[in-house]
């Protein structure tokens, strides 16, 4: 007997992670030019940047289930290619090799070395490959090392040797990468500290004296062994390497970089060969001369011709120009020139192709192109010769002014939500789906977000009409045109036609009818134009337009009368075939005759209700028609008739019919690309009245309609337009909003996405000469836009905040939300006035001495008083003026819908930082809104101090886009968790949860659960009475508030047994909750349903205080129902709908710029089949990165009632072989349609 | 006997292959450095941790990560008298 959970979950991620942990440049495709591979969260991608696209692509992405520390290349000589290394948890050494054909990584090695998982002493944190691709480095974060050598064997095979080990016991390394040696044995530096010496002195002296050392590692390839080749002490404060290009007249060796050093070093070098740059410290009134720098990123590039230099970031973000002089390779002097400044990078990647990618450790990246090398600037340049080898001897520190980007100019930004700090899912704006609104970055490039689900589209025309149009289409004049020459409008019982050519104008004497409504326009026969119109069809042959004005000639007109006291209600046409319902229920058909006039068939269709819509698919190429019309008819079928004669030559014969939910709108049919071995193949689109769109797979010789979507697009019947959307055949499907149904290019597999556009009610495919793109009217407005990119389905809209976001709360009804900020180690928005005054005074006063010895005292040369331009720079490039222990805090209230801007920002000061927020209507200040804010005063971390802990409050406006202090209450600890509840304040002060309720002149203590957590609580969520308080480390803890005693009781009454660090939580029901801790799980609890029931049971709650507590903690213990290992620290969760008309689902945002999905199973079937499928494919397409996709679902906890919906999804990007040898697997009659469709359907139906 | 010595071997293999494998001599002091040091090399080890911290700290992940490094060498301070 299986037993089953209760509750199953599908989890989706919706958006991988964005934050890079390392970019390398290489050429890992083949083809001469350079990629960049970047690794985020465990995602591996390759992009390539041209200049043709201004802009990276990525051309690959796969989800390696595993976490990814470290990248590297190598190529092997005579190789054309890079490889890939990648170092993750797995205890498995892999490498790969790309197939740009197949889209594929193959795998080259899979050498497992230790165990699986990220720990001290096996190797993976550090990697490292020789320049010359004849060995690989890997290394732990203490003690140990192997070195793998490659050689070739064959023509193709890379072979590895097994692994060298070098143990260094007691010993930390820093850095590791592999020297520059030319064809010498390879070797590798580190930069290591052994403490041996300090783990047996008590007197705790020798820790002082410990010293870093930068180790050279020989790998002697003729006697198979590594050898610690040579080492020498260094600046303990070291932290990073680069590799100086070697080899015959080259320099060789590192730069050992640490705080406010780099140093030139080599293999036997003797102090006088060092040579020492100080990193230049920024010159300004609000920055500390003495602060020392130290280097973040860089990279090396070599120039042609055997020079190079190198390109070095400080935490700042200055970018240094480090140049060598070595003439014939011997090191005379190093020099550093500052270069220009960019956000703070994790990886810069460096392209031949003159660009510099830089992976930014927060916000989107940015491509820039690089416009000069540096020399010509007119920053000071800084000479080794000028600073002592040995960094603690006195040396005068080297100062420069940061000035604006000159060197580089932005090309383009790949947006990026990490850091995400908070979310939340909601439809301010009244839209059809909601929106998710996001805080994200850091410091000075903090912004809040906007993202949507929706397709960018790029505006290309719009004018005016002179009356508001109903229909449009467009037609070329002959069957040889390669563009449209014709604009057809339909007006209010009017036809205007326009001709498309320098500019558009209206065309005359073009043979149209033009009193009339136009139902369709089709370009027929040979030379031949169609216009349908209520009475008929009206035929016009060899439309031209001799002169280059807009006045045709054509060459005769023949109209085709419909018969007496009919009209015709709908119609469908091809280049070969047209199609007519008459509002008698028939429909005529006709076929072009050899000399392009319109043949009617003597077969006709009668049917018995009002025909709604007609379709006929294009041409087949190669065929003289195309074989079947589809009719939607008011008893809600769609049927299909034949037009191509059948055994027994008959046509318009009825072969098929679907049944529907309601009455057809639209129909039509086209060729789109899908997973058919054939890459093609033909689908039948329905639109209904109430919204909901078909799309069905239309077999080409039968007719059947089979594998059928549905999906709900918007609440108002749906028009079809068939389109091109970048070079791909698609669907424009018009409801509440423009939507496309298009294939989607990873997967291809269906997908529909709304797009970022205004809502129209007719469009059309446009071809022109200068651009394709499709064609809409919307009232007065005719538009013309095109798609760009079909791989990106959401959008983005930014505001810049001040500082790193730390909460979010939003006012819903005036679609508003108050963002609270605030930012460590940098100095506030008064202290840096107060420096720039002084040093203002301080000029001023020099000038006025100066100006007391001209005597000459012109008023107008004096300094303006405050911020001045010259002072200080802009923070958004250059960040804030940075001082230990100080912090910049502030409260801003942005509108994300109307004005898109920050409305009112309240800077804190005092040295104070927000902490916790939440908007309070008090019930005893006649429900006005108050916008509580916690905070502390000098905050630091380790160890935790702080002063004057307190909560703010702040009087919202009415309209709620300004705050008023009204008053502030001192607290014994920080409150960190902030809440409205019941017409009052609950928030959670350090251990203790308080009910607060709003005074004159401070917060009143109206309840308390004193140490009700363990450790600190964190966050705070309510339904009814009851509230469930999150702790820093303990999970959740559930309380009951009990008003109707006094004074009001707070109990808790369950908690968790497991330590769970939790980041966020919400209430899946009134006895579940959901959450995230900072090990990246995700997690559902469930209080049990007695304990659940008593906590409600009386009204004082005596017999919960009398309950025995249970080991310590409250008397009941919640179940675990679910958890699962993301990868990403969830940040917020939140139960919401993402789609109009959706199922509630679980959505959650992760640190790392994940949204993920967390979808409940509603059928058993469905879930037993996505059990099994998980179970095969874990077997069948084992993760590339080594690692066991059930150990790393499990990463902490075992992974219980989760199906990894990513895991699912490569079945959609597997072969065909493959897929059927899965499918075939599985038990209970599913076809690798079928399991397709339930894919598709728990991403469609549910998000996106 | 000669399975309690092969016993004894491995064991000693274990503890000088993994270290922090304990052992009936281990201290309070090598056992908290142990977990201490797990637990930093942890912090680095995983990306999102190491970022979490970071803006905590509000400074860069490469200095963090540096300052975490330096927090292995002595993690709980200074070793205590030896008793002998």
């Amino acid at each position: 007997m299986t037993s089953f959970s209760t509750m199953s979950l599908y989890a989706l991620t919706i958006h991988p992670p964005s934050a890079t942990q390392e970019a390398i440049p290489g050429d890992f495709l083949g083809n001469g030019r350079q990629q960049i591979l970047t690794a985020s969260g465990s995602r591996l991608a390759i992009l390539e940047i041209s200049r043709r696209q201004k802009g990276p692509t990525e051309v690959f992405s796969q989800d390696v289930f595993g976490i990814i520390r470290r990248i590297a290349k190598f190529r092997l000589a005579g190789g054309t290619k890079d490889m890939i290394v990648v170092s993750t948890d797995s205890g498995r050494l892999v490498s790969f090799e790309y197939l740009p054909e197949e889209h594929k990584l193959k795998t080259i090695h899979f050498e497992t070395f230790g165990k699986s998982g990220i720990r001290r002493v096996v190797p993976g944190e550090y990697l490292a490959t020789d320049p010359k691709g004849r060995a690989i480095m890997v290394a732990s974060t203490e003690k140990n090392k192997l070195v793998y050598i490659l050689t070739r064997s064959g023509q193709t095979d890379i072979a590895i040797s097994s692994p060298l080990q070098v143990d260094t016991v007691h010993t930390l390394v820093y850095c590791l990468i592999g020297l520059d040696v030319g064809y010498d044995n390879p070797i590798f530096a580190t930069l290591q500290l052994d403490y041996t010496r300090a783990e047996s002195d008590p007197t705790g002296e020798e820790v002082k004296e410990l010293e870093k050392e930068l180790v050279y590692w020989e790998l002697d390839l003729g006697l198979n062994h590594v050898v610690r080749k040579w080492s020498e002490p260094v600046d303990r404060t070291s932290n990073t390497l680069f590799r100086v290009p070697g080899g015959p007249g080259a320099p060789g060796g590192v730069l050992c970089c640490g705080e406010d050093n780099i140093s030139y070093r080599r293999m036997f070098n003797t102090p006088s060969n060092v040579h020492r740059l100080a990193i230049p410290r920024r010159d300004g009134p609000t920055e500390n001369p003495h602060r020392k720098r130290i280097i973040v990123a860089g990279t090396l590039y070599a120039l042609k011709g055997g020079d190079f230099f190198y390109l070095l970031q400080t935490d700042d973000g200055d970018v240094f120009k480090v140049r060598f002089d070595a003439p014939g390779g011997e090191v005379k002097s190093i020099t550093i020139k500052y270069f220009d400044t960019i956000p703070v990078a994790t990886s810069i990647c460096i392209l031949k192709a003159g660009f510099v990618y830089c992976a930014c450790e927060s916000g989107d990246r940015i491509l820039y192109e690089l416009e000069s090398l540096g020399d010509e600037t007119e920053d000071p340049v800084f000479e080794s010769s000028m600073f002592p080898a040995d960094p603690l001897e006195d040396f005068i520190a080297p100062y420069f002014k940061p000035r604006p980007l000159t060197n580089l100019t932005p090309v383009e930004t790949i947006p990026s939500l990490n850091p995400i700090m908070d979310m939340e899912v909601a439809n301010l704006s009244m839209e059809d789906a909601p929106q998710i609104y996001t805080v994200s970055g850091t410091g000075s490039r903090s912004t809040f977000r906007t993202t949507r689900n929706a397709l960018e589209v790029l505006d290309l025309i719009e004018s005016p009409l002179p009356q508001p149009a109903t229909n449009v289409w467009t037609t070329k004049l002959t069957a040889e045109d390669e563009f449209d020459t014709l604009i057809v409008l339909c007006l209010h019982s009017r036809t205007l036609v326009l001709k498309i050519g320098e500019d558009v104008e209206e065309a005359a004497n073009t043979g149209f009818l033009p009193d009339t409504n136009t139902l369709g326009v089709q370009q027929f026969g040979e030379d031949c134009v169609i216009q349908i119109h209520p009475r008929g069809i009206r035929h016009i042959r060899e439309i031209q337009f001799p002169d280059e004005d807009a006045t045709a000639v054509h060459q005769s007109l023949t109209d085709w009368q419909a018969p007496s006291h009919r009209t015709i209600v709908a119609c469908a046409s091809n280049n070969r075939q047209v199609a007519i319902a008459l509002s008698s229920g028939n429909i005529l058909y006709f076929e072009c005759d050899s000399d392009g006039s319109l043949a009617m068939s003597e077969q006709d269709i009668k049917i018995d209700s009002t025909i709604n819509c007609i379709a006929i698919p294009d041409v087949p190429e190669g065929s003289v028609r195309s074989y079947f019309m589809a009719v939607g008819c008011s008893d809600q079928t769609v049927r299909i008739y034949n037009t191509s004669p059948d055994m027994d030559g008959n046509i318009l014969m009825n072969i098929s019919v679907q049944a529907l939910s309601a009455q057809p709108s639209s129909i039509t049919i086209n060729y789109m690309r899908d997973k058919s071995p054939r890459g093609y193949s033909q689908f039948l689109h329905i639109g209904l009245r109430t919204g909901v769109y078909i799309r069905s797979h239309l077999d080409e010789h039968t007719g059947d309609i089979g594998d059928t979507r549905r999906r709900f697009l918007g609440p108002e019947p749906i028009e079809f337009a068939r389109v091109n959307a970048a070079g791909e055949s698609a669907i424009l499907a018009m409801t509440s909003r423009p939507w496309l149904s298009y294939t989607d290019p990873r997967t291809n597999s269906l997908a529909t996405t709304p797009l970022n556009y205004m809502k129209f009610k007719s469009a059309w495919n446009f071809e022109g000469e200068q651009f394709k793109g499709v064609i809409c009217v919307s009232a007065n407005e005719l538009r013309i836009f095109t798609f760009n990119d079909l791989a990106n389905n959401t959008t983005y809209e930014s505001i810049p905040l001040r500082y790193t976001p730390r909460k979010m709360v939003g006012y819903h009804d005036q679609q508003l939300y108050y963002v609270i900020q605030s930012e460590n180690n940098t100095l506030s928005v008064d202290t840096k006035r107060k420096l720039i005054d002084d040093d203002d005074k301080k000029k001023a006063r020099e000038k006025a001495s100066l100006k007391d010895e001209e005597m000459n005292g012109d008023e107008d040369d004096k300094l303006p008083n405050g911020i001045t331009d010259v002072d200080e720079l802009p923070p958004l490039d250059f960040g804030y003026p940075r001082q230990a222990g100080h912090w910049a805090s502030c409260i801003q209230v942005v509108d994300p819908v109307t004005e898109k801007a920050v409305i009112h920002t309240i800077e804190l000061g005092g040295n104070k930082s927000a902490l916790s927020a939440a908007l309070v209507c008090f019930e005893s200040r006649e429900n006005d809104y108050f916008l509580a804010v916690g905070l502390a005063e000098n905050l630091s971390f380790t160890p935790y101090r702080y002063e004057k802990p307190s909560i703010q409050l702040y009087k919202v406006s009415r309209d709620g886009r300004s705050l008023e202090f009204f008053h502030e209450t001192e607290m014994s600890e920080p409150p960190l968790a902030l809440l409205g509840f019941k017409g009052k304040l609950i928030a959670g002060v350090g251990r203790d949860l308080g009910l607060y309720d709003c005074g004159m002149r401070s917060l009143l203590r109206k309840a308390q659960a004193p140490q009700c957590v363990t450790t600190r609580i964190t966050d705070l969520k309510t339904q009814g009475s009851r509230i469930v308080v999150s702790d820093q480390s303990q999970s959740v803890t559930f309380v009951v508030h009990k008003d109707l005693v006094h004074p009001n009781r707070l109990i808790p009454f369950a908690d968790d047994s497991v330590p769970r660090y939790t980041t966020c939580t919400d209430m899946v029901d009134y006895d579940t909750v959901v959450g995230g801790d900072k090990f990246g799980n995700l997690w559902l609890v469930r209080c049990p349903q007695k304990a659940s029931e008593a906590s409600d049971e009386s009204n004082d709650g005596q017999h919960l205080l009398q309950e025995k507590s249970y080991l310590g903690g409250a008397p009941n213990r919640v179940d675990l129902i679910a958890h699962y290992f993301t990868n990403d620290i969830p940040v917020s969760i939140q139960k919401t709908a993402l789609l109009a008309g959706g199922e509630r689902i679980i959505f959650w945002a992760g640190l790392q710029g994940t949204l993920g999905a967390l979808v409940p199973f509603q059928s058993r079937r469905d879930f037993k089949m996505f059990q099994q499928l998980e179970l095969v494919l874990r077997a069948d397409d084992k993760p590339i990165s080594g690692r066991d996709h059930l150990a790393f679902r499990s990463y902490y906890t075992p992974v219980k009632s989760f199906i990894d919906g990513d895991l699912v999804e490569r079945f959609l990007v597997m072969s065909r072989d493959s897929r059927e040898s899965i499918v075939g697997q599985l038990t209970g009659n599913w076809t690798s349609e079928s399991v397709d469709e339930a894919i598709w359907n728990m991403r469609g139906l549910y998000a996106f | 006997m000669a399975d309690k010595l092969r016993a004894q071997q491995q064991l000693e293999a274990l503890q000088s292959r993994y270290i922090g494998t304990g052992n009936s001599d281990t201290t309070k002091f090598e056992w908290t450095s142990n977990i201490a040091r797990d637990s930093l090399s942890s912090y680095i080890g995983h990306p999102p941790m190491l970022q979490y911290m970071s803006i905590g700290l509000g400074q860069s992940r490469e200095k963090t990560r540096i300052q975490l490094l330096e927090r292995m060498i002595q993690p709980v301070g200074k070793p205590p008298e030896t008793q002998n």
